[in-house]
Protein backbone atom coordinates (compact mmCIF):
# COMPACT_ATOMS: atom_id res chain seq x y z
CA UNK A 1 0.00 0.00 0.00
CA UNK A 2 3.00 2.45 0.93
CA UNK A 3 5.17 4.14 -1.76
CA UNK A 4 6.73 6.41 0.52
CA UNK A 5 9.98 7.30 0.29
CA UNK A 6 9.26 9.25 -2.91
CA UNK A 7 11.73 12.71 -3.37
CA UNK A 8 10.70 15.05 -5.60
CA UNK A 9 8.52 16.26 -8.16
CA UNK A 10 7.24 13.72 -10.78
CA UNK A 11 3.86 14.88 -11.16
CA UNK A 12 1.97 13.31 -13.82
CA UNK A 13 -1.45 14.92 -12.93
CA UNK A 14 -1.92 18.25 -13.72
CA UNK A 15 -0.66 21.20 -10.80
CA UNK A 16 -2.84 23.21 -9.02
CA UNK A 17 -0.34 25.29 -6.56
CA UNK A 18 2.96 25.71 -7.86
CA UNK A 19 5.81 27.69 -6.25
CA UNK A 20 8.87 28.94 -8.44
CA UNK A 21 11.97 29.61 -6.54
CA UNK A 22 9.52 31.66 -3.88
CA UNK A 23 11.59 33.20 -1.23
CA UNK A 24 10.04 35.71 1.50
CA UNK A 25 12.34 37.83 3.38
CA UNK A 26 11.52 40.80 5.66
CA UNK A 27 13.35 44.33 6.08
CA UNK A 28 15.00 44.51 9.87
CA UNK A 29 16.78 45.87 11.49
CA UNK A 30 17.56 43.18 11.72
CA UNK A 31 16.61 41.59 7.95
CA UNK A 32 15.21 38.32 8.12
CA UNK A 33 14.98 35.57 5.29
CA UNK A 34 12.21 33.69 6.33
CA UNK A 35 11.51 31.49 3.65
CA UNK A 36 13.14 29.98 0.76
CA UNK A 37 14.24 29.87 -1.87
CA UNK A 38 10.77 26.81 -2.41
CA UNK A 39 10.03 24.71 -5.52
CA UNK A 40 7.04 23.38 -5.22
CA UNK A 41 4.12 21.89 -7.34
CA UNK A 42 0.64 21.01 -5.57
CA UNK A 43 -1.49 18.75 -7.57
CA UNK A 44 -5.24 19.52 -8.17
CA UNK A 45 -7.14 17.36 -5.53
CA UNK A 46 -3.94 16.68 -3.48
CA UNK A 47 -4.05 16.61 0.53
CA UNK A 48 -0.41 17.99 0.97
CA UNK A 49 0.62 19.03 4.57
CA UNK A 50 3.79 20.88 5.92
CA UNK A 51 5.27 20.19 8.66
CA UNK A 52 8.54 22.17 10.20
CA UNK A 53 10.38 22.78 13.29
CA UNK A 54 8.50 26.38 15.16
CA UNK A 55 9.73 29.35 13.54
CA UNK A 56 10.41 28.00 10.29
CA UNK A 57 8.25 30.10 8.15
CA UNK A 58 5.21 27.35 8.08
CA UNK A 59 2.67 30.15 8.61
CA UNK A 60 4.19 33.05 6.05
CA UNK A 61 4.32 29.92 3.68
CA UNK A 62 0.52 29.79 4.21
CA UNK A 63 -0.03 33.47 3.75
CA UNK A 64 2.11 33.93 0.34
CA UNK A 65 -0.45 31.11 -0.49
CA UNK A 66 -3.27 32.85 0.00
CA UNK A 67 -2.25 35.89 -1.19
CA UNK A 68 -2.20 37.92 1.97
CA UNK A 69 1.80 38.44 2.07
CA UNK A 70 3.63 39.29 -1.23
CA UNK A 71 6.60 36.54 -2.04
CA UNK A 72 10.15 38.77 -2.43
CA UNK A 73 11.46 37.10 -4.90
CA UNK A 74 10.17 33.64 -7.38
CA UNK A 75 7.07 33.15 -8.22
CA UNK A 76 3.82 31.75 -6.97
CA UNK A 77 0.99 30.30 -9.07
CA UNK A 78 -2.62 28.86 -8.53
CA UNK A 79 -4.69 27.84 -11.11
CA UNK A 80 -3.27 29.97 -13.91
CA UNK A 81 -2.90 33.18 -11.67
CA UNK A 82 0.39 34.71 -10.38
CA UNK A 83 -0.56 35.43 -6.72
CA UNK A 84 1.28 39.20 -6.16
CA UNK A 85 0.25 40.05 -2.53
CA UNK A 86 -3.58 39.58 -3.50
CA UNK A 87 -6.17 37.03 -2.24
CA UNK A 88 -7.66 35.38 -5.07
CA UNK A 89 -11.04 33.56 -5.58
CA UNK A 90 -11.37 30.35 -4.90
CA UNK A 91 -9.29 30.23 -1.87
CA UNK A 92 -10.44 29.20 1.32
CA UNK A 93 -8.23 29.96 4.58
CA UNK A 94 -8.73 28.24 8.33
CA UNK A 95 -6.94 29.75 10.79
CA UNK A 96 -5.18 28.20 14.03
CA UNK A 97 -6.92 30.92 16.11
CA UNK A 98 -10.77 31.05 16.85
CA UNK A 99 -11.81 33.31 14.05
CA UNK A 100 -15.88 32.45 14.94
CA UNK A 101 -17.10 36.03 15.17
CA UNK A 102 -19.19 36.09 18.46
CA UNK A 103 -21.83 38.66 18.10
CA UNK A 104 -23.04 35.96 15.06
CA UNK A 105 -25.25 33.07 15.74
CA UNK A 106 -23.27 29.45 13.79
CA UNK A 107 -25.83 29.98 10.84
CA UNK A 108 -25.13 34.04 10.71
CA UNK A 109 -21.28 32.92 10.87
CA UNK A 110 -21.57 30.35 8.47
CA UNK A 111 -23.17 33.11 6.16
CA UNK A 112 -20.59 35.79 6.36
CA UNK A 113 -18.55 34.27 3.63
CA UNK A 114 -21.60 34.60 1.19
CA UNK A 115 -22.37 38.47 2.08
CA UNK A 116 -20.52 39.92 -0.58
CA UNK A 117 -20.95 37.04 -3.09
CA UNK A 118 -24.09 37.41 -5.79
CA UNK A 119 -26.16 34.69 -4.94
CA UNK A 120 -29.72 35.23 -4.35
CA UNK A 121 -31.19 34.51 -0.71
CA UNK A 122 -32.64 31.41 -1.50
CA UNK A 123 -29.29 29.70 -3.03
CA UNK A 124 -27.11 31.31 0.27
CA UNK A 125 -29.76 29.30 2.20
CA UNK A 126 -29.04 26.26 0.70
CA UNK A 127 -25.25 26.70 1.04
CA UNK A 128 -25.29 27.38 4.60
CA UNK A 129 -27.58 24.53 5.48
CA UNK A 130 -25.92 22.41 3.61
CA UNK A 131 -22.60 23.35 5.18
CA UNK A 132 -23.60 23.73 8.69
CA UNK A 133 -25.43 20.28 8.33
CA UNK A 134 -22.67 18.84 6.96
CA UNK A 135 -19.65 20.07 10.02
CA UNK A 136 -22.78 18.32 12.15
CA UNK A 137 -23.70 21.91 14.02
CA UNK A 138 -27.50 21.84 12.39
CA UNK A 139 -28.36 21.06 16.16
CA UNK A 140 -26.48 24.44 17.31
CA UNK A 141 -26.89 27.03 14.03
CA UNK A 142 -28.91 29.14 16.27
CA UNK A 143 -26.69 29.14 19.12
CA UNK A 144 -23.28 31.75 19.45
CA UNK A 145 -19.92 30.77 19.48
CA UNK A 146 -19.50 31.34 23.14
CA UNK A 147 -21.96 28.59 23.62
CA UNK A 148 -19.73 25.80 21.40
CA UNK A 149 -16.62 24.28 22.50
CA UNK A 150 -13.18 24.82 20.54
CA UNK A 151 -13.38 22.29 18.72
CA UNK A 152 -17.27 23.17 17.08
CA UNK A 153 -15.81 26.34 16.67
CA UNK A 154 -13.29 25.77 14.83
CA UNK A 155 -15.84 23.30 12.49
CA UNK A 156 -17.81 26.99 12.28
CA UNK A 157 -15.08 28.16 10.86
CA UNK A 158 -14.75 25.62 8.74
CA UNK A 159 -18.22 25.56 7.71
CA UNK A 160 -18.02 29.25 6.41
CA UNK A 161 -15.16 28.36 4.74
CA UNK A 162 -16.78 25.50 3.19
CA UNK A 163 -19.79 27.95 1.60
CA UNK A 164 -17.40 29.45 -0.41
CA UNK A 165 -16.62 26.46 -2.17
CA UNK A 166 -12.89 26.53 -2.21
CA UNK A 167 -10.96 24.92 -5.08
CA UNK A 168 -7.92 25.30 -2.52
CA UNK A 169 -8.29 24.98 0.96
CA UNK A 170 -5.48 26.53 3.32
CA UNK A 171 -5.53 25.15 7.55
CA UNK A 172 -3.09 27.11 9.36
CA UNK A 173 -3.14 24.37 12.36
CA UNK A 174 -6.19 24.46 13.07
CA UNK A 175 -6.39 21.13 15.46
CA UNK A 176 -3.84 23.04 17.29
CA UNK A 177 -5.70 24.07 20.24
CA UNK A 178 -7.93 20.67 20.34
CA UNK A 179 -7.48 17.71 22.45
CA UNK A 180 -5.61 14.62 20.60
CA UNK A 181 -9.39 12.40 20.29
CA UNK A 182 -11.03 15.74 19.45
CA UNK A 183 -8.12 15.97 16.77
CA UNK A 184 -8.66 12.73 15.34
CA UNK A 185 -12.19 13.03 14.50
CA UNK A 186 -11.45 16.51 13.85
CA UNK A 187 -9.04 14.75 11.06
CA UNK A 188 -11.81 12.46 10.13
CA UNK A 189 -14.47 15.25 9.07
CA UNK A 190 -11.55 16.84 7.50
CA UNK A 191 -10.67 14.18 5.30
CA UNK A 192 -14.53 13.67 4.49
CA UNK A 193 -15.10 17.17 3.42
CA UNK A 194 -11.59 17.24 0.99
CA UNK A 195 -13.29 13.83 -0.68
CA UNK A 196 -16.78 14.97 -1.21
CA UNK A 197 -15.59 18.77 -2.30
CA UNK A 198 -12.76 17.38 -4.47
CA UNK A 199 -10.49 20.78 -3.59
CA UNK A 200 -7.02 20.65 -3.34
CA UNK A 201 -5.63 20.88 0.64
CA UNK A 202 -2.99 22.42 2.11
CA UNK A 203 -2.81 21.54 5.86
CA UNK A 204 0.11 23.47 8.15
CA UNK A 205 0.52 21.51 11.22
CA UNK A 206 3.68 20.13 13.94
CA UNK A 207 1.86 17.29 14.55
CA UNK A 208 3.60 14.23 12.69
CA UNK A 209 0.75 12.08 13.28
CA UNK A 210 -1.68 13.98 12.19
CA UNK A 211 0.35 15.11 8.80
CA UNK A 212 0.99 10.97 8.30
CA UNK A 213 -2.61 10.31 8.91
CA UNK A 214 -4.12 12.66 6.97
CA UNK A 215 -2.16 13.42 4.13
CA UNK A 216 -1.29 11.96 0.38
CA UNK A 217 2.08 14.11 0.85
CA UNK A 218 4.18 15.59 3.13
CA UNK A 219 6.82 18.66 3.47
CA UNK A 220 9.29 18.48 5.66
CA UNK A 221 10.95 22.17 6.42
CA UNK A 222 14.08 22.88 7.39
CA UNK A 223 14.92 25.57 9.75
CA UNK A 224 14.56 28.84 8.82
CA UNK A 225 14.62 30.38 6.33
CA UNK A 226 12.26 27.82 5.56
CA UNK A 227 13.03 25.39 2.82
CA UNK A 228 11.59 21.74 1.40
CA UNK A 229 14.14 19.20 2.84
CA UNK A 230 11.80 16.06 2.14
CA UNK A 231 8.91 15.46 0.33
CA UNK A 232 7.22 12.17 1.90
CA UNK A 233 4.21 10.61 0.11
CA UNK A 234 1.93 8.49 2.09
CA UNK A 235 0.37 6.44 -0.17
CA UNK A 236 -3.19 5.89 1.80
CA UNK A 237 -5.90 5.35 -0.58
CA UNK A 238 -8.26 8.53 -0.92
CA UNK A 239 -10.92 6.48 1.18
CA UNK A 240 -9.22 6.95 4.92
CA UNK A 241 -9.77 8.01 7.96
CA UNK A 242 -8.28 8.01 11.26
CA UNK A 243 -8.23 4.55 11.62
CA UNK A 244 -5.13 4.54 9.83
CA UNK A 245 -2.94 4.62 12.58
CA UNK A 246 -3.20 1.36 13.28
CA UNK A 247 -1.75 0.30 9.56
CA UNK A 248 1.63 -0.89 10.54
CA UNK A 249 3.10 1.80 7.31
CA UNK A 250 1.65 4.55 10.04
CA UNK A 251 4.98 4.31 11.92
CA UNK A 252 6.97 4.13 9.39
CA UNK A 253 5.60 7.62 7.49
CA UNK A 254 5.53 9.05 10.93
CA UNK A 255 9.56 8.03 11.52
CA UNK A 256 10.51 8.98 8.56
CA UNK A 257 9.16 12.26 8.76
CA UNK A 258 11.03 12.73 12.64
CA UNK A 259 13.98 11.34 10.88
CA UNK A 260 14.02 14.50 8.83
CA UNK A 261 12.89 16.90 10.96
CA UNK A 262 14.59 15.97 14.11
CA UNK A 263 18.04 17.66 13.19
CA UNK A 264 16.17 20.74 11.82
CA UNK A 265 14.14 21.33 15.27
CA UNK A 266 17.71 20.85 17.26
CA UNK A 267 18.79 23.70 14.98
CA UNK A 268 16.12 26.07 16.33
CA UNK A 269 16.67 25.17 19.99
CA UNK A 270 20.45 26.34 19.02
CA UNK A 271 22.06 22.39 19.49
CA UNK A 272 23.74 20.49 17.02
CA UNK A 273 22.35 17.01 16.07
CA UNK B 1 -36.14 31.59 40.87
CA UNK B 2 -33.12 32.38 38.97
CA UNK B 3 -29.84 33.17 40.55
CA UNK B 4 -29.98 36.38 38.66
CA UNK B 5 -33.88 37.50 39.86
CA UNK B 6 -32.96 36.50 43.45
CA UNK B 7 -29.89 38.81 43.38
CA UNK B 8 -32.20 41.77 41.74
CA UNK B 9 -34.70 41.09 44.20
CA UNK B 10 -31.70 41.22 47.33
CA UNK B 11 -30.67 44.74 45.63
CA UNK B 12 -34.21 45.80 45.87
CA UNK B 13 -34.65 44.87 49.22
CA UNK B 14 -31.47 46.74 50.31
CA UNK B 15 -32.42 49.75 48.58
CA UNK B 16 -36.06 49.58 50.26
CA UNK B 17 -34.98 48.72 53.33
CA UNK B 18 -32.65 52.15 53.25
CA UNK B 19 -35.41 54.18 51.89
CA UNK B 20 -37.52 53.05 54.75
CA UNK B 21 -35.08 53.40 57.58
CA UNK B 22 -34.18 57.21 56.24
CA UNK B 23 -38.22 57.52 56.37
CA UNK B 24 -38.54 56.54 59.79
CA UNK B 25 -35.55 58.59 60.96
CA UNK B 26 -36.85 61.75 59.29
CA UNK B 27 -40.45 61.33 60.98
CA UNK B 28 -39.37 60.41 64.37
CA UNK B 29 -37.27 63.46 64.38
CA UNK B 30 -33.90 61.46 64.81
CA UNK B 31 -32.55 63.24 61.84
CA UNK B 32 -33.31 67.28 61.38
CA UNK B 33 -36.51 68.05 58.80
CA UNK B 34 -34.09 70.56 57.90
CA UNK B 35 -31.05 68.73 57.04
CA UNK B 36 -33.59 66.04 55.47
CA UNK B 37 -36.97 65.59 54.54
CA UNK B 38 -38.37 62.24 54.28
CA UNK B 39 -38.58 60.26 51.30
CA UNK B 40 -42.32 60.11 50.82
CA UNK B 41 -42.04 64.20 50.84
CA UNK B 42 -39.55 63.91 48.16
CA UNK B 43 -41.74 62.41 46.07
CA UNK B 44 -44.90 64.10 46.53
CA UNK B 45 -42.25 67.00 45.87
CA UNK B 46 -40.83 65.92 43.20
CA UNK B 47 -44.74 64.86 41.74
CA UNK B 48 -46.40 68.25 42.52
CA UNK B 49 -43.15 70.34 40.89
CA UNK B 50 -43.02 68.17 37.72
CA UNK B 51 -47.00 67.95 37.59
CA UNK B 52 -47.45 71.91 37.37
CA UNK B 53 -44.97 72.21 34.72
CA UNK B 54 -43.00 75.34 36.16
CA UNK B 55 -40.23 73.25 35.12
CA UNK B 56 -41.11 72.17 31.91
CA UNK B 57 -38.55 74.50 30.72
CA UNK B 58 -35.25 73.59 32.85
CA UNK B 59 -36.04 70.31 31.98
CA UNK B 60 -36.16 70.66 28.72
CA UNK B 61 -33.23 72.69 28.59
CA UNK B 62 -30.72 70.49 30.96
CA UNK B 63 -31.94 67.11 28.96
CA UNK B 64 -31.26 68.69 25.24
CA UNK B 65 -27.72 70.23 26.39
CA UNK B 66 -26.74 66.56 28.22
CA UNK B 67 -27.99 65.12 24.63
CA UNK B 68 -25.91 67.44 23.00
CA UNK B 69 -22.97 66.88 24.51
CA UNK B 70 -23.49 63.13 25.18
CA UNK B 71 -23.52 62.59 21.05
CA UNK B 72 -20.50 65.33 20.54
CA UNK B 73 -18.93 63.41 23.24
CA UNK B 74 -19.37 60.19 20.91
CA UNK B 75 -18.58 61.75 17.58
CA UNK B 76 -15.91 63.34 19.06
CA UNK B 77 -14.45 60.64 21.06
CA UNK B 78 -14.61 57.95 18.78
CA UNK B 79 -13.34 59.67 16.25
CA UNK B 80 -10.38 60.73 18.39
CA UNK B 81 -10.08 57.19 19.57
CA UNK B 82 -10.05 56.22 16.26
CA UNK B 83 -7.20 58.09 15.58
CA UNK B 84 -4.70 57.60 18.22
CA UNK B 85 -5.53 53.69 17.89
CA UNK B 86 -3.98 54.14 14.22
CA UNK B 87 -1.30 56.36 14.85
CA UNK B 88 1.08 54.87 17.35
CA UNK B 89 3.13 58.16 17.84
CA UNK B 90 -0.54 59.62 18.72
CA UNK B 91 -0.79 57.04 21.01
CA UNK B 92 2.51 57.68 22.70
CA UNK B 93 1.58 61.18 23.62
CA UNK B 94 -2.51 60.46 24.74
CA UNK B 95 -1.83 57.54 26.18
CA UNK B 96 -0.64 59.26 29.47
CA UNK B 97 -2.69 62.69 29.36
CA UNK B 98 -5.96 60.18 28.90
CA UNK B 99 -4.69 58.06 32.01
CA UNK B 100 -4.66 61.33 34.34
CA UNK B 101 -7.47 63.13 32.45
CA UNK B 102 -9.99 62.58 35.34
CA UNK B 103 -7.43 63.71 38.07
CA UNK B 104 -7.97 67.25 36.74
CA UNK B 105 -11.27 69.30 37.51
CA UNK B 106 -12.27 70.54 34.74
CA UNK B 107 -15.49 72.84 36.19
CA UNK B 108 -12.63 74.82 36.69
CA UNK B 109 -13.23 75.95 33.17
CA UNK B 110 -16.26 76.91 33.49
CA UNK B 111 -15.78 80.66 33.84
CA UNK B 112 -13.17 80.90 31.15
CA UNK B 113 -15.93 78.96 28.88
CA UNK B 114 -18.65 81.70 29.83
CA UNK B 115 -16.31 84.29 28.90
CA UNK B 116 -15.18 82.03 25.76
CA UNK B 117 -18.77 81.51 24.41
CA UNK B 118 -21.02 83.59 26.79
CA UNK B 119 -23.68 82.23 29.08
CA UNK B 120 -26.36 79.81 27.55
CA UNK B 121 -26.30 76.36 26.58
CA UNK B 122 -22.81 76.62 24.86
CA UNK B 123 -20.39 76.66 27.35
CA UNK B 124 -22.58 73.49 29.67
CA UNK B 125 -22.65 71.40 26.29
CA UNK B 126 -18.53 71.56 26.11
CA UNK B 127 -17.65 70.99 29.96
CA UNK B 128 -20.53 67.99 29.31
CA UNK B 129 -18.09 67.34 26.20
CA UNK B 130 -15.03 67.60 28.46
CA UNK B 131 -16.35 65.17 30.95
CA UNK B 132 -17.69 62.72 28.35
CA UNK B 133 -15.26 62.52 25.59
CA UNK B 134 -12.11 61.03 27.40
CA UNK B 135 -14.63 58.30 28.54
CA UNK B 136 -15.81 57.67 25.13
CA UNK B 137 -11.89 57.79 23.46
CA UNK B 138 -10.69 55.63 25.99
CA UNK B 139 -13.23 52.96 25.37
CA UNK B 140 -12.99 53.30 21.61
CA UNK B 141 -9.12 52.85 22.43
CA UNK B 142 -9.60 49.93 24.07
CA UNK B 143 -12.64 48.42 22.21
CA UNK B 144 -9.93 48.67 19.09
CA UNK B 145 -7.24 47.16 20.31
CA UNK B 146 -9.29 44.06 21.77
CA UNK B 147 -10.58 43.43 17.68
CA UNK B 148 -8.65 39.95 17.36
CA UNK B 149 -6.02 40.32 14.52
CA UNK B 150 -7.30 36.87 13.28
CA UNK B 151 -10.52 38.28 12.66
CA UNK B 152 -8.91 41.28 10.64
CA UNK B 153 -6.93 38.52 8.38
CA UNK B 154 -10.01 36.59 8.06
CA UNK B 155 -11.52 40.23 6.62
CA UNK B 156 -8.49 40.32 4.27
CA UNK B 157 -9.17 36.39 2.85
CA UNK B 158 -12.71 37.20 2.05
CA UNK B 159 -11.60 40.57 -0.03
CA UNK B 160 -13.35 43.18 2.57
CA UNK B 161 -12.86 46.91 1.17
CA UNK B 162 -11.73 48.75 4.84
CA UNK B 163 -15.44 50.11 4.92
CA UNK B 164 -17.00 46.55 4.99
CA UNK B 165 -13.91 45.67 7.48
CA UNK B 166 -15.15 48.70 9.62
CA UNK B 167 -19.34 48.05 10.03
CA UNK B 168 -18.92 43.99 9.68
CA UNK B 169 -16.04 43.27 11.47
CA UNK B 170 -14.27 46.16 13.61
CA UNK B 171 -17.07 48.04 15.26
CA UNK B 172 -19.28 44.71 16.34
CA UNK B 173 -16.07 43.12 17.56
CA UNK B 174 -15.33 46.73 19.74
CA UNK B 175 -18.42 47.17 20.47
CA UNK B 176 -19.35 45.81 24.04
CA UNK B 177 -15.98 47.91 25.43
CA UNK B 178 -17.38 51.13 22.85
CA UNK B 179 -20.35 50.48 24.72
CA UNK B 180 -18.92 51.01 28.04
CA UNK B 181 -17.10 54.36 27.13
CA UNK B 182 -21.19 55.43 26.03
CA UNK B 183 -22.55 54.03 29.11
CA UNK B 184 -19.71 56.31 31.37
CA UNK B 185 -19.86 59.06 28.72
CA UNK B 186 -24.15 59.80 29.36
CA UNK B 187 -23.58 59.67 33.51
CA UNK B 188 -20.28 62.36 32.82
CA UNK B 189 -22.33 64.57 30.17
CA UNK B 190 -25.22 64.47 32.97
CA UNK B 191 -22.60 65.22 35.76
CA UNK B 192 -21.17 67.86 33.45
CA UNK B 193 -24.17 69.88 32.46
CA UNK B 194 -26.07 69.29 35.81
CA UNK B 195 -22.85 70.66 38.00
CA UNK B 196 -22.51 73.69 35.35
CA UNK B 197 -25.79 74.75 35.76
CA UNK B 198 -25.30 74.46 39.78
CA UNK B 199 -22.11 76.66 39.50
CA UNK B 200 -22.68 79.73 36.72
CA UNK B 201 -26.31 79.21 34.97
CA UNK B 202 -28.90 81.04 34.86
CA UNK B 203 -31.24 78.25 33.89
CA UNK B 204 -31.51 73.90 34.32
CA UNK B 205 -31.94 71.34 36.99
CA UNK B 206 -28.87 72.29 38.29
CA UNK B 207 -29.82 75.86 38.30
CA UNK B 208 -32.96 75.27 39.87
CA UNK B 209 -31.99 72.90 42.49
CA UNK B 210 -29.11 75.32 43.47
CA UNK B 211 -31.73 78.19 43.72
CA UNK B 212 -33.54 76.08 46.05
CA UNK B 213 -30.53 75.17 48.14
CA UNK B 214 -30.05 78.97 48.35
CA UNK B 215 -33.54 79.86 49.51
CA UNK B 216 -33.52 77.26 51.76
CA UNK B 217 -36.82 75.67 50.55
CA UNK B 218 -35.70 71.90 51.32
CA UNK B 219 -38.86 70.57 49.79
CA UNK B 220 -38.04 72.36 46.35
CA UNK B 221 -34.54 70.96 46.60
CA UNK B 222 -35.17 67.07 47.36
CA UNK B 223 -38.07 66.89 44.80
CA UNK B 224 -35.63 68.00 42.37
CA UNK B 225 -32.68 66.00 42.96
CA UNK B 226 -34.83 63.30 42.92
CA UNK B 227 -36.19 63.66 40.12
CA UNK B 228 -32.36 63.80 38.32
CA UNK B 229 -31.58 60.84 40.63
CA UNK B 230 -34.27 58.87 38.91
CA UNK B 231 -33.88 60.36 35.19
CA UNK B 232 -29.99 58.98 35.69
CA UNK B 233 -30.11 55.64 36.78
CA UNK B 234 -33.51 54.95 34.36
CA UNK B 235 -31.22 55.81 31.41
CA UNK B 236 -28.46 53.79 32.99
CA UNK B 237 -30.61 51.37 33.60
CA UNK B 238 -31.88 50.98 29.81
CA UNK B 239 -28.39 51.03 29.04
CA UNK B 240 -27.46 48.59 31.40
CA UNK B 241 -30.20 46.36 30.04
CA UNK B 242 -29.18 46.79 26.22
CA UNK B 243 -25.13 46.16 27.16
CA UNK B 244 -26.54 42.99 29.07
CA UNK B 245 -28.28 41.90 25.71
CA UNK B 246 -25.14 42.21 23.64
CA UNK B 247 -23.05 40.33 26.44
CA UNK B 248 -25.34 37.41 27.07
CA UNK B 249 -24.69 36.60 23.32
CA UNK B 250 -21.48 37.04 23.96
CA UNK B 251 -20.86 34.59 26.88
CA UNK B 252 -21.39 30.86 27.52
CA UNK B 253 -24.77 29.97 29.06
Amino acid sequence: MNQHAENGQALSESWHVALKGMVRHYDGPPAVQALGPIDLTIRRGEFFSVVGPSGCGKSTLLDVLCGLVRPTGGSVRFESKELRGQVPDGIGVVFQEDASMPWLSVRQNVAFGLRTSSLSKKQVAERVDHAVSFMGLAQFADHYPAQLSGGMRQRVCIARTLVLRPRLILLDEPFGALDQQTRLLMGDELLRLWRETGATVLLITHALDEAAMLSDRVGVMSARPGRFIDLVATGWPRDRDSRIVSDPEFGTVTARLWSSLREESLKTMGRAA
Amino acid sequence: MTRRHAVLLVRIAVLAGLVATLEICCRIGIIDPLTVIPPSDMVASMIDRIGSGELNESIVNTFSTVGLAFMLAVGCGTLAGALVHRWSRLRDVADPLLASYYSVPTFIFYPLLVALLGLGKAPLAVLGVLSAAPAVMIGTLSGLDGVSPVLLKMARVHRLSPARTLCWIVLPAALPRLFSGFKLALSYALIGVIAGEFILSGTGLGYAISYAYQSFDNRAMYGLMLFVLLVAVIANGLLYVWEGRLARRRSTG
